[in-house]
């Protein structure tokens, strides 16, 4: 729970949980009653997992399924195929998609990992004219809603600087991550004064300080920041479909929602490419997390709460 | 999400203050290894304010000029004259039916989304508060929905509501007739529900983490004083989160004024009769499918004034009770 997680990665869930009050009954009773709460917190949990999960589940099986219908017997799997990957891969080239999607994630990344580690590491160490403004200025971008700067970016991106159909157009208002600025600046402010200082006095540029002492020790918050800014631009829809005109420069998003508006009538089993479509545009992500899962859950909440 | 971090922004200020007076140089070193330092720390930063300026401060700026313009698309390079039209198109917007029942529709949106989540993410995170076995699975599976496109996501419910769907299969005689998403009194709600099971995992691992800021001599002293299970979570939960509940609000509202893909996939273009038009999906069928950028400006203009007030009173009311 300390602001200190993001830098160890040690997962704020895991830590040992707090026992459930009980109540000052007699043991017997106190007993029965701790287990029939467990019971419930069970069914409870349980009933939650399945909500979750169950469209999850659907979305494979429908999308293996030689004819995907919604009847009731459409949640079981029988008849598996891969005939709907092949289906929606025809329909709207899935290769050329996900080179889309990724081009513009590691865009994103790149730009995130460089200059936003240059930024938190100024803002957390150096002391210049106007810091403070730029760190309020941090914080107020994050309140923005960014759909509201859509149109006025469109007119920019598209019109006076010529981007539309263009990776730069597509990258540009994602570039850097403005929540993982933040978590580079909460890092480098816990690492120990004294090592900065001691490298000063050998007489290290500050440049040096940062690619020598402080990256090496800030990978978990690297890796946390990535995993964060990931799934922004891979997820984001609206952006790059008023952008980009051209389907081959359509991010699997805007190709997967065109195919679901107005292309669907083009394959056999419409349903079932649809459902394909959805689980290779899931499927980075929901991977993603399960790997890495641990740094994911502690420092999003974190970030949000604590800062 | 920001105005919860009063911890960070101490520790920042603090740390400043503390720098100078520890440095163990000379006087005259020190300033100049601090000029030198500050003007690093500038350079290190510039990218990123050019940034903020490129994609935040011009855009913003750009808005309320084009609100006040007559203002066409044109493609690259033709210069075509904006006149200056005053107010004209801010009263094109509240003269605009369609607006005002996208305002409303938020309302609709913010009045499901908002109790839904604090409710389920409370009941989850204080079920998951425990010495629980799959601890892991049940976290993972809540966060899920989190991480995932909304693209993907709304494939699948656009196919188990849709009007020969798996929900409706279920429900055999009892499916409502329009279906879910096609149906003017529920398209909205349906958008908030899916909006609301899509980030719960997130408020599940917020209000985990502030339960555990929760004092458990709290919960001794209420027990001791004869609270049973449920006064106790009335009386010592409920307002021990309270922090969090306050994010829960305010991030359904900038969600609420930001959807967008919902109601232009999940419900087809904003639903039977305009009933789940967001402002957004509003500014772009008006900015850019329509070509009225300058109504579509002074729209996002009355939504972002719209967002602040909302905000602002949300705070408020939450603070109150502290």
């Amino acid at each position: 729970m300390s602001a200190s997680n993001p830098a160890t990665g040690t997962p704020l869930t895991d830590a040992p949980a707090t026992g459930t009050p009980v109540t000052k009954a007699p043991p017997t009773a106190a007993r029965s009653r701790r287990s029939g709460g467990t019971a419930v917190k069970y069914a409870v949990l349980s009933l939650g997992a399945v909500a979750f999960l169950f469209p999850f589940y659907y979305m494979i099986v429908g999308s293996l399924r030689k004819t995907t219908t919604g009847d009731l017997s459409s949640a079981v799997p029988s008849g598996l195929t891969g005939g709907s990957y092949t289906a929606v891969n025809g329909a709207i080239s899935l290769g050329r998609s996900l080179l889309n999607s990724g081009i513009m994630t590691i865009g994103v990344l790149l730009c995130t990992l460089v200059f936003g580690v240059l930024a938190g590491y100024a803002l957390a160490q150096l002391h210049f004219r106007g810091r403070g403004t730029v760190f309020a200025s941090l914080l107020l971008v994050q309140m923005v809603p960014f759909q509201l700067l859509t149109l006025p970016l469109y007119v920019l991106v598209v019109r006076d600087y010529g981007l539309g159909d263009n990776y730069i157009g597509m990258i540009l208002p994602f570039a850097i991550n403005s929540t993982a600025v933040f978590l580079f600046r909460q890092f480098f402010l816990q690492l120990p004064q004294s090592l900065f200082e001691a490298a000063r006095l050998d007489g290290a540029g500050e440049l040096r300080i940062l690619w020598k002492v402080a990256l090496p020790m800030a990978r978990p918050a690297v890796l946390t920041a990535m995993l964060l800014t990931f799934i922004g631009p891979w997820n984001e829809f609206l952006w790059p479909f008023l952008v980009t005109k051209d389907a081959d420069m359509q991010p699997l998003a805007v190709s997967l929602a065109s195919f679901l508006s107005n292309l669907q009538g083009t394959v056999a089993n419409p349903t079932g490419a649809l459902l394909a479509g959805a689980c290779v545009l899931a499927a980075p992500a929901v991977a993603l997390f399960l790997l890495f899962q641990r740094h994911f859950t502690s420092t999003d909440i974190d970030s949000a709460t604590k800062g | 999400m920001t105005n919860l971090r009063p911890t960070a922004t101490a520790t920042a200020t603090a740390t400043a203050g503390a720098a100078p007076g520890v440095r163990p140089q000379g006087e005259g070193a020190a300033t100049r290894h601090g000029r030198a330092r500050s003007r690093t720390g500038a350079l290190f930063v510039t990218p990123y304010v050019l940034f903020l300026l490129v994609v935040f401060a011009v855009p913003m700026v750009y808005t309320l000029w084009i609100s006040v313009h007559r203002f066409y698309f044109t493609a690259p390079g033709t210069d075509i004259d904006s006149p200056w039209v005053g107010l004209s198109n801010y009263r094109d917007v509240f003269t605009d039916p369609v607006v005002g029942r996208a305002f409303l529709n938020i309302a609709v949106f913010l009045v499901i989304n908002v109790p839904l989540t604090v409710i389920l993410a409370l009941v989850l995170a204080s079920a998951l508060n425990a010495k629980i076995r799959f601890r892991a699975f049940f976290r993972a599976a809540y966060y899920l929905p989190y991480i995932t496109a909304s693209v993907a996501l709304v494939a699948v419910w656009q196919f188990l509501f849709g009007t020969d769907g798996f929900v409706n299969n279920l429900l055999g005689a009892h499916a409502p007739d329009p279906s879910w998403l096609v149906n003017s009194h529920l398209a909205m709600p349906m958008i908030a529900v899916f909006v609301t099971w899509k980030q719960l995992g997130f408020f599940v691992m917020l209000y985990l983490a502030a339960l555990q800021n929760v004092g458990k001599e709290l919960y001794e002293a209420a027990s001791v004083d004869g609270a049973g299970r449920v006064r106790q979570f009335f009386a010592v939960t409920v307002p021990g989160v309270r922090p969090a509940t306050t994010l829960v609000l305010i991030y359904a509202i900038i969600t609420g004024a930001n959807l967008f893909s919902e109601p232009y996939l999940l419900t087809g273009g904003g639903g039977p009769d305009h009933a789940s038009t967001s402002p957004v999906l509003l500014m772009y069928q008006k900015g850019i499918e329509q070509g009225h950028p300058d109504f579509a400006a002074a729209l996002g203009v009355v939504l972002v004034g719209f967002v602040l007030l909302i905000s602002l009173a949300a705070r408020k009311i939450s603070e109150r009770g502290n």
